[in-house]
């Protein structure tokens, strides 16, 4: 009785293998299928009053990480931020002060490091290179220390990087202003890097003499992040 | 009463349990931006998902290395094999050929070999995830892609398996202490049932228990 077989076709063995080859076809060929799929919901997903599309896995959504506990909240009444340290002038402006300065319109891709990316997102803000040019940055300084207000994240870059016309302290992401979940009232826009320089809730740039490595830096993700040339990665490069 | 599941059956289905539910709420978490500020502590979530989905499999690889092989082997056999009645009985959704269920009902049959191709996907889809620098770019993606909509089949398939442990007392019962009422196999699996004729009463193959009759005070006399 044990060992005779029970009545029937092993129809769990064909749904068992079925779901295994479909699985393959979705690995190899996911990348395409996806893209694809993007493109053609992209009018529903763009236009979904519900947001509900927003939790589909297609390509083009931002998935929102913190690395503390909470997430950190100021107004644009309360928020300032700081440049500081070589510096012959250290800043201290308001949101009102950063809605003041030249502003820098940019519609490049945000790439994760972790794969995901979102095509042509509009942002706008102030170039870190003007804001350095008006703090006044002393000669022996050679890199930035970034820092966030949620008390935990940091980031780098070098003086060279800052500089460059598409690295900007953003205000407005995705024709509105930044949220808080993406980083709010104002984050960092670095267009040629990883997702994970681009730090969120923006607080204090502090100008230095020498790398201080990042919250993932330290973990073991490139100082150098660029896209495309980081990371083991060969994604198609942002800016 | 009726012994329905061994205890190597239930170990090895509460402890896959665990490691299915941790790997749905932190994935939740992981994947669903608003609920992912809400929560931070990316790191740990991360970790926890990452640690048990690779415990998934152990409970079915340590089901098949014990003296209980045998017990958890008839188990599958049995889920993996369907009948015409069962296939009837999915397509009217548990209307028709209510008197041919087995021990297991289609729907548990389908449960079992979706959680059975679920398991390695993920396991392969997410080791992927995250061990990614051996792969090319665009297998990433694709199983990064595989990895999310398998996950969110298998919430609609756990969610539906829940609900109906739940809405099912004595169906629960069977898995939790390991043994349901006569009536109760008679009414739900009466082919299983019959398999276990009542030792009081040999005329009868498993349809009328005396206890469960005297429980309904007034239908006898």
């Amino acid at each position: 009785m044990a060992t005779e077989l029970p009545a029937g076709t092993p129809i769990g063995r064909r749904i068992v293998l079925g779901m295994l080859g479909l699985g393959t076809v979705g690995v190899v060929f996911g990348d395409a299928i996806q893209s694809r799929l993007e493109r053609t919901l992209r009018p529903l997903t763009q236009n979904d009053p519900t947001g509900v599309s927003s939790f589909l896995p297609t390509a083009g959504r931002f998935r929102i990480y913190t690395v503390t506990g909470h997430l950190p909240e100021r107004t644009t009444d309360e928020y300032r931020l700081t440049v500081d340290g070589l510096v012959d002038r250290p800043l201290s402006l308001s949101y009102d002060d950063l809605l003041d300065r030249p502003q820098t319109d940019l519609e490049l891709d945000f790439q994760c490091v972790t794969g995901w990316r979102v095509a042509d997102v509009p942002w706008t803000g102030v170039r870190l290179s003007a804001l350095l040019d008006e703090a006044g940055v002393s000669d022996q300084a050679t890199h930035l220390r970034i820092w966030s207000f949620d008390g935990a994240y940091t980031e780098s870059l070098t003086l060279d990087q800052a500089r460059r016309d598409d690295v900007i302290a953003a205000h407005r992401m995705q024709d509105g202003p930044v949220t808080r979940e993406h980083g709010g009232p104002v984050r960092l826009y670095v267009g040629p890097m990883y997702g994970y320089k681009s730090l969120k809730w923006l607080e204090r740039i502090e100008v230095v003499d020498a790398l201080h490595e990042g919250y993932w830096e330290v973990r073991g993700y490139d100082v150098d992040a660029w896209v495309g040339r980081s990371n083991g990665r060969d994604d198609a490069p942002t800016s | 009463m009726i012994d329905r599941f061994g205890r190597a059956t239930r170990a090895l289905h509460w402890a896959t349990a665990v490691c299915i539910l941790t790997c749905a709420l932190t994935g939740l978490v992981l994947y669903v931006g608003p609920l992912s500020a809400v929560v931070g502590r990316r790191n740990l979530v991360k970790d926890t998902h990452v640690i048990a989905g690779l415990a998934m499999p152990v409970p079915l690889v340590l089901a098949y290395a014990g003296r209980w092989r045998r017990e958890i082997r008839g188990e599958f056999r049995r889920l993996a094999r369907w009948t015409r009645a069962d296939r009837r009985w999915l397509l009217s959704r548990g209307r028709d050929a209510r008197d041919q269920v087995g021990k297991f009902n289609a729907g548990q049959k389908f449960n079992g070999a979706f959680m059975a191709g679920m398991i390695p996907i993920m396991l392969a889809t997410g080791s992927m995830m995250r061990w990614f620098e051996p792969f090319p770019v665009e297998y990433r993606t694709g199983a990064t892609f595989v990895h999310d909509w398998t996950a969110i089949a298998t919430w609609i398939v756990v969610t539906g398996h829940i609900l109906m442990g739940v809405s099912d007392r004595m169906a629960l019962r069977g898995m939790v202490r390991g043994s349901v009422s006569r009536a109760w196999a008679a009414e739900t699996h009466p082919l299983w049932a019959a398999e276990h004729p009542d030792p009081a009463d040999p005329a009868d193959p498993g349809h009328a228990d005396p206890a469960s009759v005297s429980e309904m005070e007034g239908t006898s006399p």
